[in-house]
């Protein structure tokens, strides 16, 4: 499982950038599986004074943010959003050789066939945004969990919120 | 007492039941004696017996007795009990279990009443029963044949009348014992309601395990009464909405393997999976044709998604819907003529019937909020559905979108799956916050609602047809 490792790593690195970062940035849900709790951070050796150029960590310090938000059974991307995303295509304007995947997720008060649907339709429109800003399309690839992957877990609007989602992971 | 035992045994109607349940077990069936007989050979000409299950307020005690089944000779089998006396006894809690459960019958068990002898079987003692207020009464045998297998009896007789009103006879692998006591289950149902059987018959679904937010969400099947338990996959990767083939050798489902959502058949016998489709999309909401030989799928291009046709063997897909938006699921009329699916062409979710080629798509819902995963019924007179209003909870309404009507009120009830005879309703049930997930159902009256009993919890239902 390849998502495995690269959860993997990115726990351990964001772990890693909790320290030098302004504030820590919302991690992507963990696939099923995968062991949370890591309590030991990595090796200091292999981190200087920063963020590794290009790397996730990189990335999570450089943009507004990895997620943005959609109103219930929407997939708008509104104003907010554009700023997060037109982040995240200048830092892959730096890093050209770099890919991304957006997760499109959903809150649970939907039905699982549609939620999946809407997950897709969501997270191309992020991709479609930054392919919009120059952004190569073959850079970008999409996956939609539907309700499958909530962050928030109360069964409340705050929650659902949070929940209805694109989340963008650099491919390492 | 012995030669009119043997009478009595020729005289019994066979009916073929050896088919296979799962096709792991390869060997052949033997070729039983031919049905000559059923049900309704022996019944008397009475039609104060049967009536529609809607209406069935004077069902509501009826009373049936069902004492264990006795057998010729106590000999060991491999059928659980590990003899055939313990046997017939959990023959009789198999079938005390199916009436019981349906909420239309009182029945007793045969942990509450009298034992019988097996010269009692074919010659009921009626006054007996009636000093019970017994009103129907279930009676049968099992006996072991040299070569293992079980040959099981089941009567159905009238105390009041003191007639017989019913019976069948099934020659089962022992592994399969279960079956004949859902076939006598399902004679008794027939007869009494005058609707379809459907205890026969296998329910695939998602069992989940794990906290909200790393569900672990595995494949499995199980029988109509939760019984022969059984996971598929192993959890590694999520799977999702399986939908059992027609004729149960095969399950079409959702995987996150390869990372991705898409649709894998997976055969029973073999164990082996492939794609349903090469396409390049994302492919999820699976649903198979009623005669088995093509299965839709919906599939999302650059975000759009549509519903598509693909033999169930391979080849070229159709795509049936070609609106902006989501089209997904479908669910085709018994007679394969037509297909309910649901589309947010209007906006929202709603419910769209179209011709089973794509042509002509209408929209029959109007009943505000959103409506969605449609299934039509196995009689085809009704099509249940979720419908989004706050909360979500199941509805049936006409294949013309009225008469609508809720069977359900919870705070989140979605997917329903119908019973072989289009009598029940299977959905599931999220708990809030919780996130936990139950499988229940419901008659049609929404009146009869009950959890089943699964290892650990269940989401996704889908029931299949009668078994052959």
């Amino acid at each position: 499982m390849n998502r495995k490792i690269i959860t993997a790593l990115l726990l351990t690195s964001g772990l890693a950038l909790a320290g030098c970062a302004s504030k820590p940035k919302e991690l992507p849900p963990q696939p099923s599986g995968a062991t949370t709790t890591t309590t030991t951070p990595p090796p200091p050796v292999s981190q200087p004074t920063g963020p590794v150029p290009g790397s996730q960590a990189d990335f999570l310090a450089s943009v507004l943010g990895d997620t943005i938000l959609f109103d219930t059974d929407r997939y708008n991307i509104d104003s907010e959003d554009q700023g997060i995303l037109q982040s995240q295509a200048q830092w892959l304007g730096r890093y050209p050789g770099k890919r991304v995947t957006i997760e499109g997720h959903c809150d649970e008060r939907g039905t699982r066939d549609y939620n999946l649907a809407l997950g897709e339709r969501r997270a191309n429109a992020a991709k479609n945004y930054l392919v919009s800003l120059g952004i190569d399309a073959s850079r970008i690839t999409t996956v939609s969990y539907g309700k499958e992957r909530p962050v928030a877990l109360g069964s409340d609007e705050a929650s659902w919120a949070k929940n209805r989602r694109a989340v963008t992971i650099t491919v390492q | 007492m012995k030669p009119a035992f043997a009478a009595f045994l020729t005289s019994l109607a066979l009916a073929a039941l050896a088919v296979p349940v799962s096709a792991q077990q390869a060997a052949p069936a033997k070729p039983d004696p031919a049905p000559t007989a059923s049900a309704s050979a022996a019944a008397p000409a009475d039609d104060g017996l049967t009536g529609s299950v809607t209406d069935d307020s004077a069902w509501q005690d009826l009373g049936i007795a069902i004492p264990t089944f006795p057998t010729n000779a106590m000999v060991p089998t491999a059928a659980d009990g590990g003899n055939t006396e313990a046997l017939g006894r959990n023959l009789a809690r198999v079938i005390y279990g199916d009436l019981k459960n349906n909420g239309l019958f009182k029945p007793v068990g045969p942990d509450a009443l009298p034992a019988i002898s097996y010269g009692e079987v074919a010659a009921p003692a009626f006054p007996n029963w009636r000093a019970r207020s017994a009103e129907m009464l279930v009676q049968g045998f099992v006996k072991a044949g040299a070569d293992g297998r079980l040959t099981v009896g089941c009567y159905l007789y009238d105390v009041a009348l003191g007639s017989e009103l019913a019976r069948q006879g099934y020659v089962v692998k022992p592994e399969e014992w279960r079956r004949a006591a859902h076939k006598c289950a399902d004679m008794v149902y027939s007869r009494l309601s005058g609707e379809s059987p459907f205890f026969d018959s296998k329910i695939a679904y998602i069992a989940e395990t794990g906290p909200k937010d790393h569900r672990r969400k595995q494949l499995a099947i199980m029988d109509s009464d939760g019984a022969n338990h059984r996971f598929i996959t192993n959890g590694q990767a999520t799977a999702l909405t399986p939908r059992y083939s027609p004729d149960y050798s095969k399950i079409a489902y959702l995987s996150f393997l390869n990372g991705t959502p898409r649709i894998y058949v997976y055969d029973i016998g073999t164990g082996q999976q492939r794609l349903v489709t090469e396409g390049k999309g994302p492919t999820f909401a699976p649903r198979w044709s009623p005669d088995g030989k093509y299965i839709l799928y919906s599939m999302a291009i650059a975000g759009n998604t549509d519903i598509y046709r693909v033999p169930a063997t391979g080849g070229e897909s159709v795509r049936l819907t070609d609106t902006p938006g989501i089209n997904v699921g479908g669910s085709y009329s018994p007679d394969g003529s037509k297909i309910v699916f649901e589309s947010d062409r209007s906006g929202s979710q709603q419910i769209y019937v179209m011709n089973a080629d794509g042509t002509n798509q209408k929209r029959i819902s109007f009943f505000g909020g959103r409506s969605a995963t449609p299934e039509w019924s196995p009689r085809g007179d009704q099509i249940a559905f979720t419908h989004i209003a706050g909360n979500l909870r199941i509805a049936v309404m006409n294949p013309s979108g009225g008469e609508m009507r809720y069977l359900t009120d919870s705070w989140q009830d979605e997917a329903p799956t119908w019973s072989p005879n289009g009598r029940i309703v299977q959905f599931f049930r999220t708990a809030k916050t919780s996130g936990k997930t139950s499988i229940w159902q419901v008659d049609l009256t929404g009146r009869n609602e009950r959890r089943l009993n699964t290892p650990v919890d269940a989401s996704d239902p889908a029931w299949g047809p009668v078994l052959p």
